[in-house]
């Protein structure tokens, strides 16, 4: 299985690589990316010289241009496009069936992944990208058990790839409104879900409140481990008492559910966190790249040393093993 | 214990951080909007605090942090270390609560992603410098970092 690594500068596409990465995943410094945060993405150029240097180290470079392009400006998307093949990108991942149909038209030769942000998460919604568009890959939503992403790989002529690591997204991807009803600004169009620019963090005796858009989202007593301030994991005062309702602040590590994935079929393991820093990426990768080797010689691998880097310092399968319906 | 003068310390480390801008162009880059912002960065194991402003690059050192700056950020000696030199993850210090921030967080994430991506090997650039005594003041340098508390704090 191949290991796809996050990298939001280009020093942390230095730091996947030279940490194991078999392909590292960016996108430009604009809104055609999921992660459309200050201070993060590449230019043209820092691209170009990336795709260079994983080329000579015998690493790919998959470029995610996987938001939805808004009506009156689809050229900035297509342009993005055009600027990823010709800097050499070995995949496009994109989530928008125009722009899907864009590559396919425009770059026919061009390897093309369909984004977690398409939420593909049936045979037929696959067969659907395949057949009309040449995909190669999908990236699988984070909600379906390990039996299911094995049932949906034999079903699909395409590679799969899931996530092992990182931030927990546990809505329809690529539909969620919820930062955008608290923000007005779009994850899906914009790339950007909870923007720093409407967060807000107030340090009190009784611990840390933080804020989304003027509304509370959390409040964490001084020695609670925390979240990101998104309302998907917002903490909430209901009748019921208090408590989070769609997810708590925990991330997902598959590390003890590597052997099942490569069973099942899954051609790829991605890990989450173009936003993180390179001590993540680094700590990270090595840590996956080490269990998939261990995996390999039949020994156990490193379970719960990734601690440090998750939300809430808390792991979980997630929906892999999932127990619930 | 008189309180340590703060204009030596001031004077050096504004050189310090006019030559870091000076070697790193992409790090005001990176910055973008926000390279205008003034950080106030307190160590809250010491009795002293800095004012950081990249464009024009200026540095003060004071008792206490003035209201009214754009961003504040707090956390151990050790972990602002770790943090600048990218060893330890900005997001890992949050979810631990071993780093606080307040005020404008899109500023605080860009000035965190540029530093991030500039490497910055503080003691290297501490022995470039001062020339000839650069090389004392790199290993006085790794040696105070590598004695404060042990090691960074990476998790509780």
């Amino acid at each position: 299985m191949e290991l796809i690594c996050p990298a939001g500068t280009p020093a942390a596409l230095r730091s996947a690589i030279d940490a194991g990465a078999d392909a590292v995943y960016c996108g430009f410094n604009d809104e055609t990316n999921a992660r459309n945060f200050p201070g993060l993405n590449f230019s043209r150029d820092e691209l170009r010289k990336g795709i260079a240097f994983a080329h000579s180290r015998g690493a790919r470079i998959l470029v995610a241009i996987n938001t939805f392009p808004r009506a009156s400006s689809v050229a900035l998307w297509q342009r993005a496009v055009d600027d990823a093949v010709d800097a050499g990108a070995d995949a496009l991942i994109v989530a928008d069936i125009g722009l899907m149909d864009y590559v396919a038209r425009r770059h026919p030769g061009q390897r093309l992944h369909v984004s977690v942000q398409a939420a593909a998460a049936d045979p037929d919604a696959i067969a659907f990208y395949v057949e009309t568009f040449g995909a190669r890959r999908v990236v699988l939503p984070r909600v379906l058990s390990v039996s299911e992403i094995a049932q949906i790989t034999r079903e699909v002529s395409c590679e799969t790839e899931v996530f092992v690591f990182g931030g927990l997204c546990v809505m329809a991807e690529g539909r969620c409104s919820l930062s955008s009803y608290a923000t007005g600004k779009s994850p899906n169009m914009q790339g950007v879900c909870s923007p720093a620019s409407h967060v807000a963090y107030e340090e009190t005796a009784q611990g840390t409140t933080s804020r989304l858009g003027g509304f509370t989202i959390n409040r964490f007593a001084p020695q609670e481990a925390a979240g990101y301030p998104t309302l998907c994991k917002g903490r909430f005062s209901t009748e019921h008492g208090d408590g989070y309702i769609f997810e708590d602040p925990v991330s997902l590590d598959a590390t003890t559910l590597l052997a099942g994935l490569r069973t099942a079929g899954v051609a790829a393991l991605k890990i989450e966190g173009r936003q993180r820093g390179r001590a993540y990426i680094e700590s990270v990768v090595r840590h996956f790249r080490r269990a998939l080797d261990t995996m390999e010689d039949g020994s156990e691998a490193d379970v719960g040393s990734l601690k440090p880097f998750t939300e809430g310092q808390a792991s979980t399968v997630g929906a892999y093993r999932k127990t619930w319906r | 214990m008189r309180p340590l003068p703060l204009l030596p310390l001031q004077l050096v480390l504004g050189g310090f951080l006019a030559r870091i801008l000076k070697r790193n162009p992409g790090l005001l880059d990176r910055l973008g909007d926000h390279r205008r912002a003034r950080f106030g960065i307190r160590p809250v194991d010491l009795p002293f605090a800095f004012i950081v402003e990249a464009a024009p690059p200026r540095l003060s050192a004071v008792r206490e942090l003035p209201p009214g700056l754009d961003a504040y950020v707090s956390a151990s000696l050790a972990n602002l270390l770790a943090l600048v030199e990218g060893r330890v993850d900005g997001d890992a210090l949050m979810f631990s609560r071993a780093l606080t921030i307040e005020g404008d967080i899109e500023a605080v994430l860009a000035l965190r992603n540029a530093i991030d991506d500039a490497q910055l090997d503080l003691a290297a650039e501490l022995a470039l410098l001062l020339g000839p005594l650069g090389e004392p003041a790199r290993r006085s340098f790794e040696l105070v970092r590598d004695s404060l508390a042990g090691s960074p704090q990476k998790a509780r």
